[in-house]
Order: C-alpha cells, then structure tokens, then sequence
C-alpha cells in the first residue's frame, strides 16, 4: 500500500502551503456561518418561557462547551500521532491545540455563570456539569504549563502528549465520579436537565452556531499552528525565502 | 527459581527502603506534615467539636493527599541526579517492576504511616466514631492509588529543575477521583450507610492504576529523562 499521503501530511510546509489556501475560504465560512448564528439567534428565534431573554446565552455557551472537550481529545490524539509516529506537525498541532482549548473552556464556564445568575440566583454552583468542565479547564493548564516547562522542546513535546493521554483516559473516570458525587451531595433545588427539549426555532440557529464555531476552532487552529511552524522551521531555508519575500513585499509597499 | 522481573521488583523494593532507612528525617517529613497541617484547622476556622466533626473526613483525605503529592516529588528525583535513574533505564530489565516496586517502597513509607496514624487525627478533629473504619480502609487503598498516580506526574517532572510545583498542577485533576469516592467512604460510614460501595470503587480504581500507571511511568522515563 502506498502511505506517501500519510507522510505527506507530517510536512510543516505541505501544511503551510494548503492553509494557506484553504484559510480564506474557512474564515469567510466561519465569519457567515457565526454572524448569521448570532442575528438568527439573538434577534429572531423566540424568547423562552420560562427564562425571557437571558436563555440566548445558549448560542455561546453551547459551542464553547463542545468545543471544549472536542478540542481535548483532538489535542490528545495529535499527541498521541507524534508519539507513534514520531511526526513533527502533530506536537506543532498539539502545542496550538492548548491555549485555543483551555480558553474556550473558560469561556464556557463564564457564559455558564453569567448564565446562572439569572436563571438559578448564584453564579457558581457546584453542579457535576460545572465541576466537570473546572477539571478540564485544570487538565489544560497542566499541559500547557508542562510544555512550557522544559527547556529541551522535544521533551516538553512528548511530556505533554503523554501527560494528555493520561488526561483522556481520566476524563471518562472524572466525569462519572463527579457526577456521582453530584447526586450525592446536591441539594434538590436545582435541576440542570429539567429544561425543556428545545423548539425547531430555537435549535436551528444553535446549529448554525456550533457548526459556525467548528469552521473558527479550524481557522484559530490553523492560524496558531502556522505560527508555531514558522517559529520551529525558522532555520529552515523555505522560511528564509517566505521572510525574504514579505519583507520585500513590505518594502514595495512602502515605495 | 524465581523469575527475573519479579527479581527487578524485590531488589527496588528493598533498596528505597534501605535508602528511606538511612534518611528517616526524609522519610518522616510527609508524616509530620500531615500532622502539623491538621493542627491548623481548629486554629482557622473553630474549636467548637460540632462543627469540627462535619469537615474532619475532609480535612483527613486533602491532607493525606497533599503529603503524598508534595513526598512524590522525590521519587525519581534522587536517582535521576545520581544518575542511577540512567542505569535502570539502560539495563536489560523490563522497566515495569522496578517502577512498581520503587512505587510500592513510597506507599510503604508516607501512606501506610499515614493510615496507620489518621486515627489520631480523627481524634483530634472530633471524627464521629462510626467513621474511623472506613476512614483507614479508604485511606490505605487511596494513598496507594494516590502514590501510583504521583508517581505518573512525577516521572514526567523529573528532568525539570522545579518540578514540586509543575508535578502538583499535572496530578491534582488525576487526584479528584480518588477523593470523591474516599471522602464519600468515610462519609457513608458516619452516615451509618453501607460504606463498603465507595471503598469497593475505590479498590477498583487501584486495580486499574496497578495495572496502567507504571507501563506509563516506564514510558514515560524513557521519552523525558534521556536527552
């Protein structure tokens, strides 16, 4: 079997080269597919019932928390390609995946708050759900404080991949004690699930949305990446001659 | 005859212990932590045994948790500065048995001593009765869970110049698990429930980290520790 495409996409420049394509195209998609979630969302699907206007904050904290852990796993499966694989790109993609991950989890826990002040009287509850996602949020900063932490960046690469797949297999084991936990120790009052099922009109623009933060997820992603290549490959003759070319571009300009 | 890995277990095994042996005042600090911290808490919040009573299987099970993380700092450290940690990696050996063996020598040293002595700090922090059973089953099956999981953090900190600090961030989520189900022993047990759920969990979770935590300590040495 042939696996030269396999390779072909351990390649930083192969990488560099598609994004570069690709990016204009995905960050329109992102841009349409977000300010038409947002106007559908927050002007025209209809108020709930129960929680007025202050239920729109769905349309963000909904993709946020998808993201969230979707954006773990993707940062544990590159971690575990470089390992196995041993390929360049994918400690480039893990490292990116990090920062992008945990502040989309920060994000979720505050519009979660913010949410939870009207709705429920407190900003913070220690509900499973929330718990949950505050221990995802420490698992982030684990690995990005370990990558940080070497001096040697081939260590600090693979520390972090295995440190986030330890993570992966502990999020399952996480998630069912805290939500045992949970059911032992929550006071009635609350019930996070007691909503109900959502009407055509408001789920629609919620779809639109989270496909809306995929398409941004990708372009921060790559945008991030690109960065980390450009700064890895600096030695490198391809980026010698990209640098050489801006620079002359910028001169041109100024003339 | 016995066969070699099993050899590779008993010898590493026997050498921490002779080398905590040698340095008793090391070996006692977790210990001595656990205790002094304890005496903090009725000087923080009351000395009123009532209320003391409804956050002591708490205060019992973080502080059990923090000595054992701040102790797993030295696991490797020594060796790797000594440069013995290279020779283990380099020998023909499986890496596995020395790891658990080096593992089972720090359980034995910080939290066995810490179950054996927790009854006196359940005294001290007004523990209801009913609770001091549950609270040595969790604690001696959790430390151990507890030591095998810093034990993880602690190979993937090794190489760092500060890695106290690093090695507390990387294991803290990994520890939450553990402390639900051992606070919720104890709890059950003050309770009068059926305590003998959480502590089975509890025992489970052991089982998996026993099974899992030193291929990925071995793993893990090798990637970071050899530059």
């Amino acid at each position: 079997m042939n696996w030269t495409w396999f390779y072909r996409l351990g390649s930083p420049l192969w990488f560099y080269q598609t994004t570069t394509r690709w990016l204009p195209w995905l960050s329109l998609l992102a841009i349409v597919l977000l300010s038409t979630g947002l106007i559908w969302g927050l002007g025209f699907a209809p108020q709930d019932a129960k929680q007025g206007n202050s239920f729109r904050i769905i349309y963000l904290h909904v993709p946020t928390s998808f993201l969230a852990l979707a954006g773990y796993f993707l940062m544990a499966a590159a971690g575990a390609i470089g390992l196995i694989w041993k390929m360049k790109l994918s400690y480039m993609i893990m490292k990116s995946a990090a920062p992008i991950g945990a502040a989309l989890t920060f994000l979720a826990l505050f519009t979660g708050a913010v949410w939870g002040k009207p709705t429920w009287g407190s900003y913070w509850v220690w509900d499973a759900r929330i718990t949950s996602m505050l221990i995802l949020l420490f698992l982030y900063f684990g690995v990005l404080a370990l990558q940080y932490a070497f001096h040697n960046e081939e260590a600090g690469n693979k520390a972090s991949a295995v440190l986030a797949l330890v993570g992966t297999v502990n999020i399952p084991i996480i998630y069912k004690s805290v939500d045992w936990w949970y059911t032992l120790h929550q006071p009635s009052t609350i019930k996070l699930t007691s909503a109900p099922s959502m009407h055509p009109d408001m789920f629609q623009p919620l779809l639109v949305m989270i496909l809306g933060f995929y398409c941004f997820y990708v372009v921060a992603l790559c945008l991030f990446t690109r960065v980390e290549i450009l700064r890895r490959e600096r030695k490198t003759t391809w980026v010698g001659e990209l640098a050489a070319r801006s620079s002359y571009e910028v001169e041109s300009d100024k003339k | 005859m016995r066969s070699s890995a099993s050899n590779g277990f008993c010898a590493y095994l026997r050498r921490d212990l002779r080398l905590s042996h040698r340095r008793l005042g090391e070996a006692a600090s977790p210990l001595i932590f656990f205790i002094m911290v304890s005496t903090l808490v009725p000087l923080g919040i009351t000395p009123d045994p009532a209320s003391l009573a409804l956050v002591a299987s708490g205060i019992i099970w973080v502080l059990a948790l923090l000595a054992t993380m701040l102790s797993a700092n030295d696991l490797f450290a020594g060796d790797y500065q000594d440069g013995s940690l290279e020779q283990l990696l380099i020998s023909p050996q499986v890496l596995v048995m020395p790891v658990l063996g080096k593992v089972t020598a720090h359980w034995l040293v910080t939290g066995l001593p810490l179950t054996i002595v927790s009854p006196l700090l359940g005294l001290m922090l007004s523990l209801p009765e009913a609770g001091y059973l549950p609270m040595m089953a969790s604690l001696a099956l959790g430390t151990a869970c507890l030591s095998l999981l810093g034990a993880v953090g602690a190979a993937l900190t090794v190489s760092l110049q500060k890695g106290g600090m690093m090695l507390a961030l990387v294991v803290m989520p990994l520890y939450m698990p553990v402390i639900i189900f051992g606070g919720a022993t104890v709890q059950f047990g003050i309770d009068g429930l059926a305590w003998t759920g959480p502590l089975a969990i509890l025992g489970a979770m052991l089982a998996a980290a026993i099974a899992l935590c030193p291929l990925a300590i071995a793993g893990v040495l090798r990637l970071t520790s050899i530059n």
